[in-house]
């Protein structure tokens, strides 16, 4: 099946079996494609005592820690092929991720983000509040995850307005005007989780100002450790934020710049969902041999989509539990889970966290 | 204007380029046309013609043809 193909299918539908096939003949034919474009990425297979030629299913495929991709400037495309680079949200002084992208795995990143997304949203667009600032994206050549992050889900905008000035500051009347030319439609909040909570929540509740949201849908993450170190679990930052603004459409999504596009949204039973195009493997810290349902360990994770470098599969520095797989509530195939945290003595990855760092 | 001067129009406001670019422009061949134009022209078109784009529409966007394609089939849109 050719990744346009893969891209048609809907984003929750398959079952294990299907998955698996799937994604066993994906992600080897990426694994030989990274290892003959890549010599570094070769050269780890070698060291790891992989053969990419062999045949094995996709848990067997060597994964990357994300750390890597600071370390070494790794693609599988000539250098002027490359039409973006995109680098990680990192805490000053931090070294950063980047992240090559060519036409093709940026637009396929694009397809697979649409698809879960409209999955969610519904496929006509509807005006967008973004809750961050401008200033996120003014550097076009050199996206930080952040400005990325945005500019993927203006996709689904038809009008947009930035809610947050230079200085990070709400917007209340620049709000007010959008919500009443856009009186009686489906709004579309944006924003990444401690940005919505510090610049938007905390705000409406010290200026008193109650903008009627109720037929809001807001898309938010990037991570919760500020708000963790807050005591704000994830059902409080959903009732807090009804509180003040009527919302009753919140979801949080788990995503990484080095897998762009191909994200986990939470669903209305508030468990993160691996769509067709990528998947999570949740690994034993001891040995890395696969956890079992409801066990804690190391989140890797696999997508259909990174052609133009070699993160197809990849280890985080993230903790989680496979919650079940096909069997969910809400009725979307495929696994879903739960993030716990970073592991401890990670860096601060994140772009909700990298940014809350700067208010501790 | 006729449809096709709105239509260039958009591009050229949305890219800061000459009517002679035209012909041929693909997405991401010039460094005006990346993610961030791109949405700067899907505005700039669906202001032009007071129409709002469907997302398969705007992620099929991918030349100066095209565009006229998917306006014309898509949108009634006439050329």
């Amino acid at each position: 099946m050719t990744i346009e193909q893969i891209l048609d299918i809907p984003p929750y539908s398959l079952g294990r079996e299907d998955k698996q096939a799937l994604l066993d003949a994906r992600l080897g034919e990426l694994t030989r494609h990274h290892a003959a474009h890549c010599d570094a990425y070769a050269r780890m297979c070698r060291a790891a005592g992989f053969d990419p030629e062999g045949s094995y299913p996709y848990q067997a495929i060597p994964f990357l820690p994300v750390r890597l991709f600071k370390e070494f400037e790794l693609r599988s495309v000539a250098a002027d092929e490359v039409v973006k680079t995109m680098t990680s949200s990192g805490t000053t002084g931090q070294a950063v991720s980047k992240i090559y992208l060519d036409r093709t795995t940026s637009a396929n990143q694009t397809k697979a983000l649409t698809k879960i997304v409209s999955s969610f949203l519904g496929t006509s667009r509807v005006p967008m509040l973004i809750l961050d600032s401008s200033e996120v994206v003014k550097n076009r050549a050199m996206f930080s995850a952040r400005g990325a992050g945005i500019l993927g889900f203006s996709m689904f905008g038809t009008k947009r307005m930035y809610a947050l000035d230079g200085e990070m500051k709400l917007d209340l009347e620049g709000i007010q005007q959008f919500l009443e030319q856009h009186a009686g439609e489906t709004i579309f909040l944006f924003g990444f989780t401690f940005m919505v909570w510090q610049h938007f929540y905390k705000e409406l509740v010290r200026t008193g100002y109650r903008p009627d949201l109720s037929r809001g849908v807001l898309i938010h993450g990037g991570g919760w450790k500020k708000l963790v170190s807050e005591q704000v679990s994830p059902e409080e930052f959903r009732a807090r934020l009804h509180q003040v603004c009527g919302i009753e459409h919140v979801h949080d999504y788990y995503g990484m710049v080095e897998q762009t596009g191909s994200i986990y949204m939470e669903c209305e039973a508030g468990h993160l969902h691996a769509p067709v195009f990528s998947d999570v493997l949740i690994r034993r810290p001891g040995d890395f041999t696969l956890a079992s349902v409801g066990e804690r360990g190391i989140i890797q994770v696999v997508s259909v989509l990174p052609e133009s470098y070699p993160g197809h599969s990849l280890l985080t520095e993230d903790e989680g539990i496979l919650l079940g797989e096909d069997d969910c509530p809400c009725g979307r195939k495929g696994k879903y889970f739960k993030i716990i945290g970073r592991l401890k003595n990670a860096e601060i990855r994140g772009c909700s966290d990298t940014y809350a760092a700067k208010f501790q | 204007m006729t449809n096709q001067e709105k239509y260039n129009e958009a591009f050229m406001t949305s890219f800061s380029i000459s009517a002679d670019k035209l012909t041929g422009l693909t997405y991401q061949s010039i460094p005006e046309w990346d993610s961030v134009g791109h949405m700067t022209l899907v505005s700039a078109l669906e202001d032009a013609f007071d129409i709002m784009l469907e997302t398969d529409d705007i992620i099929d966007l991918s030349s100066y043809e095209k565009g006229q394609e998917i306006l014309s089939s898509h949108y009634g849109i006439q050329f």
